[in-house]
C-alpha cells in the first residue's frame, strides 16, 4: 500500500465568480503533511483554507502546482479520502443505515459485510435505535455523527474534515472532539482538519497550519506536540492556554487583515 | 366536523343548484335541477356510454402524461448536467412556455390525423414544459456537498446522476409533474372536442350539440370528480415519496 503522507506543491487557485473579477483564493501554498498526522489548517473565513481541502479531495481541479498522496497526483475523488462537510451532507432521503451503507455498497462489499460494518459504525458514534430515521428527525450532533460513521465505514486512509463541528453548540462540540479522537486512536488515520477556531485546532492536532488572510499562503506552522495526552484536562495546562494565545495572536493579525479587505471590495 | 367543514361549500351549492331551476330562478333549459343531472348520469352509466367514453381518455392521458413526465425529467435534468444542450433548448423552452398548447391541437392533426395519437401528443406537448422546468431547476438545486459526497465514496457520475441528483430533484419533479397532470386533462378535452369519435370531452360536445343538457351536465361533472380524483390520488402518493422531508 502506498503511503498517506501528503503534499501540496507550489498550489494556487483561482476563483472565477460568474459574475465580477476573478479572485486569487490560493497563493503558491506548499505544504507537506505526514503519515498519521492530525493537521489542524487554522485561518479567517475567505481565507482558501476550505479550497485547499476541496482541491485534496479532487472534487475541484488542481490548476497550478501539484497535489499529492503517498507519491501519487491527486487528479479526482477518491475513496482513499474520505470527507466531512460542515453541514453534514448527508442524503436527506436516505435513512441513518442507508446513509452509512451507500458508500459500502460503492465499495462493492458482500451484503452481510456491509450490514455487519454499517451497523458497527453506527454503534461507535452511539446512534443505535436510530438506524431507520430520516436525517430531518435528527439532532445537528446526531446528524454530524452519521457523517462521520459514512466517511470512516469506507475506512479510508485519508480523512478530510470541513470546519465538521461548525455548527453544533458548545457542548455537542466538546463531546464530538473526544469522539473524534477516540476514533482516531483505534483507526489512525491522517486527517486535514480546517477549523477557524482556535482553541479546536490545539485540542484535536498535532500540527496547526495558520493561513494568512487572501489570497491564503502558509503563514506558519505551530508543532502542538500530544505525547501522553491528558484528556479534557489538558486545556487547563499552561502549555495548552500558551499555544492558544500565541496562534490567537497570529490568527487575529490574518483576521482583521482579512476585514479590511472585505470593506474595500466594490 | 372540519371535513363537514370543508364540504359545506360543495353541499350549498348543490342544494342552490337543485332549488334555483325548480323556483325558476334560474331558466331550466340552460341549468337542468342537479337530480335531473344525476338521473342522466345514472343512465350514462348504465348504457355504458360514460364507461367506454371514460376508458378512452383515460387511456389517452395516461399515455400523453406518461410520455411528458418521462422525457420532461430526462430533457430536464440532461439540460442541468450538459450546458451546450441548456444553451441550445433553453431558449426554446423559455419561448414556448407560455404558448396555450391547445393551439397546436389543430397541427397535430394536420400531423398525426383524427385519432388517439394526435390527442396523446397534444398531452404529451401540453404537460412537457412544465416537468422540464421543474426537472432543470430541481437537478440546478442539487447541493454540491452531495455529489461530492457520492463521489468521495466511489460513486461514477453516471451514478451520481440516478443516486443524488434524480432523488435530490424529486421534490421540485413531483411539483411540476402535478401542474402537468391539471394541464393534461385541459389538453385531453380539448383535444377530444376538436377531434371527437370518443372520450369524455366527445360525449360532452355531442350531448351538448344534441340538446341533451342534463346528460351534458353530468358529463362535466364525471370530468371534473375523475380530474379531483386524480389530484388527490397523485398528491398522497407524492407525500408518501416525499415523507423524508418531515
Amino acid at each position: 500500500m502506498a503511503g498517506t503522507g501528503i503534499a501540496f506543491e507550489s498550489v494556487s487557485h483561482t476563483y472565477r465568480p460568474a459574475r465580477g473579477r476573478p479572485v486569487l483564493a490560493l497563493d503558491r501554498v506548499s505544504l507537506a503533511v505526514r503519515e498519521r498526522e492530525f493537521l489542524a489548517l487554522l485561518g479567517p473565513s475567505g481565507c482558501g483554507k476550505s479550497t485547499l481541502l476541496y482541491l485534496l479531495g479532487g472534487f475541484l481541479p488542481v490548476e497550478t502546482g501539484r497535489i499529492s498522496v503517498g507519491g501519487a497526483e491527486v487528479t479526482g475523488p477518491g475513496p482513499d479520502r474520505g470527507i466531512v462537510f460542515q453541514n453534514f451532507a448527508l442524503f436527506p432521503w436516505k435513512t441513518v443505515k442507508q446513509n452509512i451503507l451507500y458508500g459500502l455498497e460503492k465499495q462493492k462489499l458482500p451484503r452481510p459485510e456491509r450490514e455487519k460494518r454499517a451497523q458497527e459504525f453506527i454503534d461507535l458514534v452511539h446512534l443505535m435505535g436510530f438506524e431507520d430515521s430520516y436525517p430531518s428527525q435528527l439532532s445537528g450532533g446526531m446528524k454530524q455523527r452519521v457523517a462521520i460513521a459514512r466517511t470512516l465505514a469506507i475506512d479510508p486512509a485519508i480523512l478530510l474534515m470541513d470546519e465538521p463541528f461548525g455548527a453544533l453548540d458548545a457542548q455537542t462540540r466538546g463531546l464530538m472532539h473526544e469522539e473524534l479522537l477516540g476514533i482516531i486512536e483505534r483507526r489512525p488515520k491522517t486527517v486535514v482538519f480546517v477549523t477557524h477556531d482556535v482553541r479546536e485546532a490545539v485540542y484535536l492536532a498535532d500540527r496547526v497550519a495558520v493561513m494568512s488572510a487572501r489570497p491564503g499562503r502558509i503563514k506558519e506552522i505551530v508543532e502542538i506536540g500530544r505525547d501522553g495526552r491528558l484528556g479534557p484536562e489538558i486545556v487547563k495546562s499552561r502549555e495548552f492556554i500558551d499555544k492558544v494565545d500565541y496562534l490567537w495572536d497570529s490568527v487575529r493579525t490574518e483576521a482583521l487583515l482579512a476585514q479590511s479587505q472585505k470593506s474595500t471590495e466594490p | 366536523m372540519s371535513a363537514l367543514k370543508r364540504y359545506l361549500p360543495l353541499l350549498l351549492l348543490a342544494l342552490v343548484w337543485e332549488a334555483a331551476p325548480r323556483l325558476h330562478i334560474i331558466d331550466p333549459a340552460s341549468v337542468p335541477p342537479l337530480s335531473q343531472v344525476a338521473t342522466a348520469w345514472w343512465d350514462l352509466l348504465r348504457s355504458g356510454d360514460l364507461v367506454s367514453n371514460g376508458l378512452s381518455s383515460l387511456e389517452n392521458l395516461s399515455a400523453g402524461l406518461a410520455l411528458g413526465v418521462v422525457v420532461g425529467i430526462s430533457l430536464g435534468v440532461l439540460m442541468a448536467w450538459y450546458r451546450p444542450l441548456d444553451e441550445l433548448v433553453h431558449p426554446l423552452v423559455r419561448a414556448l412556455y407560455p404558448m396555450p398548447k391547445s393551439a397546436l391541437i389543430p397541427v397535430m392533426i394536420l400531423w398525426l390525423g383524427l385519432g388517439s395519437a394526435s390527442k396523446i401528443a397534444s398531452i404529451f406537448i401540453g404537460c412537457l414544459l412544465p416537468v422540464v422546468l421543474s426537472a432543470y431547476n430541481g437537478a440546478r438545486g442539487v447541493d454540491r456537498v452531495l455529489i461530492w459526497s457520492a463521489l468521495a465514496a466511489g460513486a461514477s457520475r453516471r451514478a451520481v446522476l440516478w443516486e443524488v441528483i434524480l432523488p435530490s430533484a424529486l421534490p421540485e419533479i413531483l411539483a411540476g409533474t402535478r401542474n402537468a397532470l391539471a394541464l393534461s386533462f385541459i389538453l385531453l378535452v380539448s383535444s377530444e372536442f376538436v377531434i371527437g369519435q370518443r372520450g369524455l370531452g366527445y360525449l360532452i360536445s355531442f350531448l351538448g350539440e344534441g340538446g341533451a343538457y342534463d346528460a351534458m351536465f353530468a358529463g362535466v361533472l364525471t370530468v371534473a370528480a375523475v380530474g379531483f380524483l386524480a389530484d388527490r390520488v397523485y398528491l398522497a402518493v407524492m407525500r408518501s415519496a416525499l415523507a423524508w422531508r418531515e
